[in-house]
């Protein structure tokens, strides 16, 4: 006699707690408190992102070249789109653009392999980002060698100008940061307090002042017959504030290492120059990459405070356009641009920077 | 990757210092440069406003013109440097700039403990108020406890509080980085009152979305001389940004414009003679032909006015105090003789 | 073979790690002394030849401008050191309101972000990304434009209840004015503070002594409420009320919250609390499962289990980041000048260095301000880091 168990087919989950009705039950309305939440939250952005759209885009004008075109009442985008060529490229000779243009592209080209796990000579690519291609861009924008026109500084201006500011800002900041890290964890008392002092000075007191600064001040503090230009005046006081950031990035990097390093790099003879980079620096700067990333965002929006000195990057560019009588009120149309055009480039870096955290994370996340 | 970078910060560097050495004059600097640089404001229509392309117009920048063509031979050779009203003076003693003309009131503390000097007036201008058309307002006597808005930095606030205490009158002043600011503030109903030199008032004025809307008051507060400025210590540039401004108001009263210029350089009279021709530029430093290309390239006071503040430029305002001193006004240039 | 004498072994001097050191340290010294002493030469010959005045004595010079708004009395009869002091209390007032309510937001912002309500966690997320990534300035600009745009002007004003009225000069309420008799009262709320800072003591040593609890929280409130109103009552009402009044511009009278102060911080407080909610989520969650499941097993419910259990613990993580957003936020607050709030920087480095002319002195004792507040808000933070640090046995 066979027995024969048979079994009875497993009973469908309920249909509340499946599909689209179980995962809001789950994730929306789990306790009424929570369905209340769910409630006010639903109503409060349909009451703010659905009239923003209409705003935005269903009656926002795009096509035109004046005011004219601004008809309906929404956002009027043709003030934007006509303004362009200052957001850009300030007041670049119009003739001159494709010299900002390549610089553009360049970057965008030495960027994307980052991006990737596997590029190959990636390491070598981001090196040349760092070194060869600052000073390519210098002979590209400022002119003056190979029979380009010299342009100017004061004619730089729009998202030109705050990529610029921040770039050199950040390359310029990374070696002097590291020297100042290794100077806060050195042996010597002296070379410590003179690290620790200078670190701490530049993160107490806020960048408008230190551009103030350089603005004003540092023409005094030179000899007679000596002057920068306005734009690597700023450059200088935002360098300075930037290494003192970077120094702290860094020194967090150097902490991080082992001690068993140090010492391993001693006992095979190395002295501290080449025991720091061939040793630890390498370590400690792959570490912090993420970190550095973050100051660079920081920075890049910090670069907004130029224009309180007078420098026209792609705020004080907006600006300066919103006020323009031919065009009546497109003040929020500004402002909306520019915070958009910050956004993209702070999100997309931040989430860059988040990735890679992931990618060194190595304790356990729950 | 450090030495590159040193290296790159050192070329940047060495191409963007300018090494003036320490005895040569600004006059010696700038005909080696080629170029003349000059201080304006960040835009102010009439008096120092650059357009969509950039192209700066004025009567301040006419100073500037003026002064490069004299000195240079070519009014375009300047190369413009906007200035907030915080900045200009540190940026004329640094030498950052070789002239300072950005509607600068003469005052005593200014040119006495800030080591600079004024070069004449070419604007003479006094403070007034803007209010709304629909406060009804009709005098400045009425604006007890209003709300003010104003530049930052400028001799207009001291004179506000000055008018205000000696009328018993109160005030809240609202201030702000820059003119562009201030006039948003007065537009978005921040205040009800603008006040700023009469000239400017006009020009900000143009600048609202309904300029009919708002009305200009009849008072003017305070006596408001606004000129080129120069660095103290350089009586040899001082000379020449003073008598280039001169030589404008000398042709306008001698009836040289830049349409007859041509013509006048053969006339016989002394005066015109001695202005477009003689030693007088030997005697500054310069060529003789100085006044020549300034009145040919710039054109006389009389010409830049009209063109730039006048009933040629939609600011419309009258000669008034700025008409020659023959005409009922104070203009008045010394001789070249 | 002798065994090789290492002790005795002359090592030349510039080999020598500890002559190296010493040598180097000391040319490190020279060279800065030396850089030092360059810039103090040149600013003083630079400001010599321009015949620019130098030393403090401006400060005891008359200002002769208005100032918008002053927590002491000010007006244009006081000195340049008088614009300094309001400059900087307007400063701390920014950044001390700014500090308390951007740790409030930035902690509730945090928690609704790892909320199990979908759409309160993605709201909170959206939130975060989209203000952390936009430029400081440029929402201040943002907000004092769009927030003077939307509000009405002073005929129009919007009133609530009659008591604070809101235009685009400002938000008005009444201030109150103080009778004889109204120090009492104030002797009654140091009093009750007094009290509650024992009662709490004494009922912790209880708890501990005992076990048994006591309601600390509703007595306290209770004490401080209670003393100071019945004291108050006592004494007859010694307080009165300035209502702000309509004139011939806007309103006179009462107390006032200028428009560039509540966009300043507002701006401030959004932008930071952004930043405060994502640490205290990396805190919250460096907080191990465990630690939940554990209070869970003890029988605490939801809120009791953040409030005892994962709080306290996260604070070890959150604390040093914490202090760098307050040090951000009380720096960050230096871009008034961008929308004329008279703090440090507009008044001080902006209006009063215009009018004297000396850079020098001004910026620098504008940045040793901030220095000064920066070292003393580090000070506190690592102090109150120090007490909760874990203490392993």
């Amino acid at each position: 006699m066979t027995i024969t168990t048979v079994n009875q087919p497993s009973l469908a989950p309920p249909a509340t707690s499946v599909g689209v009705v179980g995962w809001m039950r789950q994730n929306l309305f789990s306790t009424p408190l929570n369905g209340g939440l769910t409630l006010l939250a639903a109503a409060l952005i349909y009451l703010l992102v659905v009239p923003f759209f209409q705003w935005a885009i269903w009656n926002a004008d795009w096509i035109g070249s004046d005011q004219s075109a601004c008809t309906s009442d929404g956002a009027c985008w043709v003030f934007i789109l006509a303004r362009m060529e200052l957001f850009i490229y300030g007041f670049f000779p119009t003739t001159e653009y494709w010299r900002v243009d390549l610089v553009f592209a360049l970057l965008a080209v030495l960027i994307v392999p980052q991006f990737f796990e596997r590029f190959p000579h990636k390491g070598w690519i981001g090196l040349f980002t760092l070194t060869g291609f600052p000073v390519a861009v210098y002979f590209l924008l400022v002119g003056g060698s190979f029979g380009l026109e010299p342009v100017e500084s004061g004619k730089w201006g729009g998202l030109m100008l705050t990529l610029v500011l921040a770039f050199v800002g950040i390359v310029a900041a990374l070696p002097i940061g590291i020297l100042l890290a290794l100077g806060r964890r050195s042996d010597m008392p002296v070379i410590r307090t003179i690290c620790v002092c200078f670190i701490e000075l530049w993160r107490g007191v806020p960048l408008i002042s230190v551009l103030f600064m350089a603005s004003v001040m540092l023409p005094l503090f030179l000899p007679e017959g000596v002057n920068f230009d306005k734009l690597l005046r700023a450059l200088i006081g935002i360098v300075l504030f930037q290494s003192a950031y970077m120094a702290e990035v860094i020194r967090g990097g150097l902490q991080a290492i082992p001690k068993g390093q140090y010492e391993a790099a001693r006992a095979l003879g190395l002295g501290y120059w080449k025991s720091m980079s061939l040793i630890i620096l390498p370590q400690a700067l792959k570490l912090v990459i993420p970190g550095i990333v973050n100051t660079f965002i920081a920075l890049f929006k910090d670069t907004t405070l130029v224009l309180i000195i007078g420098l026209l990057d792609i705020l004080a560019s907006v600006q300066s356009a919103i006020v323009d009588p031919a065009w009546g009120n497109v003040s929020t149309e500004g402002y909306l641009f520019a915070a958009f055009s910050f956004w993209i480039f702070c999100f997309s870096m931040s989430r860059y920077s988040q990735a890679l955290e992931k990618k060194l994370e190595t304790g356990y996340s729950r | 990757m450090k030495r590159i970078t040193i290296g790159l910060l050192g070329a940047a560097v060495s191409l963007s210092i300018t090494f003036g050495s320490a005895q040569a004059g600004t006059l010696d600097e700038v005909k080696k440069k080629g170029r003349l640089t000059c201080g304006v404001s960040t835009g102010l229509p009439g008096f120092s406003n650059a357009n969509s392309k950039n192209v700066w117009s004025g009567l301040d920048v006419d100073v500037c013109r003026a002064v490069a063509a004299a000195v240079l031979g070519d009014a375009s050779k300047v190369k413009y440097t906007p200035l907030t009203a915080k900045e200009r003076f540190t940026a004329l003693q640094s030498g950052e700039i070789d002239i300072l003309s950005r509607n600068t009131t003469w005052t005593h503390t200014r040119d006495t403990s800030l080591g600079i000097n004024f070069a004449g007036v070419n604007y003479y201008d006094g403070q007034g108020f803007m209010v709304s058309k629909n406060l009804g307002v009709k005098s400045a006597l009425e604006l007890s406890g209003a709300a003010v808005c104003i530049q930052a930095g400028t001799t207009t606030e001291l004179n506000l509080a000055d008018y205000f205490s000696q009328k018993g009158m109160k005030y809240k002043a609202v201030v702000f980085d820059t003119s562009d600011q201030s006039v948003k503030g007065f537009e978005s109903g921040r205040c009800d009152v603008l006040t700023s030199d009469q000239s400017q008032l006009y020009a900000l004025r143009i600048k609202l979305n309904k300029p009919g809307d708002a009305v200009v008051l009849p008072e003017v507060i305070s006596k408001e001389p606004l000129g080129p400025v120069v660095r103290q210590g350089d009586d040899a540039w001082f000379n020449v940004v003073k008598w280039s401004f001169f030589a404008m108001v000398n042709a306008e009263e001698m009836g040289v414009t830049s349409g007859n210029v041509d013509s006048m350089k053969s006339s016989t009279n002394p005066g015109i003679k001695r202005l477009l021709g003689g030693d007088a530029g030997g005697k500054l430093g310069l060529n003789s032909d100085w006044a020549f290309n300034i009145i040919k390239q710039v054109g006389n006071y009389g010409e830049a006015f009209e063109r730039n503040v006048g009933k040629d430029s939609p600011l419309k305002i009258g000669r008034g105090l700025n008409a020659l001193w023959s005409k009922g006004g104070l203009q008045y240039a010394p001789p070249i003789r | 073979m002798p065994p090789a004498d290492h002790g005795t072994q002359k090592v030349a001097p510039w080999n020598d790690p500890k002559v190296r050191s010493v040598v180097f340290q000391f040319i490190a010294l020279i060279t800065l002394g030396f850089f030092f002493y360059t810039i103090f030469q040149n600013t003083l010959a630079n400001m010599e030849r321009r015949g620019i005045t130098t030393g403090l004595a401006f400060l005891d010079h008359k200002a002769g401008f208005g100032i918008l708004m002053s927590l002491i009395p000010y007006d244009e009869t006081y000195t340049y050191g008088r614009t300094f002091f309001v400059g900087l209390l307007n400063t701390l007032l920014v950044a001390g309101l700014g500090i308390a309510l951007a740790t409030v937001i930035g902690f509730v912002l945090g928690v609704a972000r790892l909320s199990n309500n979908w759409i309160i966690a993605k709201g909170a997320m959206v939130y975060i990304e989209v203000l952390r990534n936009i430029p400081l300035l440029l929402q201040i600009f943002f907000w004092y434009f769009a927030v003077l745009q939307a509000l009405p002007a002073p005929r129009q004003s919007i009133s609530f209840g009659g008591v604070f009225t809101l235009n685009n000069r400002g938000l008005y309420f009444p201030a109150p004015i103080t009778e004889s008799g109204f120090s009492y009262v104030l002797a009654a709320l140091i009093v009750a503070i007094i009290g509650v800072v024992w009662l709490v003591r004494w009922a912790r040593r209880r708890q501990e002594i005992s076990g048994q609890t006591f309601p600390v929280f509703r007595t306290s409130l209770a004490l401080l409420v209670l003393l100071p109103l019945l004291v108050f009552l006592a004494m007859g009402s010694p307080l009165s009320w300035d209502h702000p009044e309509l004139q011939r511009f806007s309103y006179g009278g009462g107390g006032r919250l200028i428009p560039e102060l509540m966009a300043l911080l507002w701006a401030l407080t959004m932008y930071t609390a952004a930043f405060i909610a994502e640490i205290v989520r990396a805190g919250i969650q460096s907080v191990s499962h465990g630690q939940t499941e554990a209070a869970r097993a003890l029988g605490l419910r939801n809120g009791p289990t953040l409030r005892l259990v994962i709080i306290p613990q996260s604070m070890r993580v959150i604390i040093p980041p914490l202090t760098s957003q307050y040090l951000n936020l009380t720096k960050n607050s230096s871009l008034a000048t961008a929308i004329g709030y008279p703090d440090l920087v507009s008044v001080f480095m902006g209006t009063t260095l215009n009018q004297t002319g000396q850079a020098v002195e001004i910026v620098g004792m504008t940045m040793a301000v901030y220095l000064t507040i920066s070292l003393a808000i580090s000070m506190v933070m690592n102090a109150y880091n120090k007490k909760i640090a874990l203490t392993e046995r």
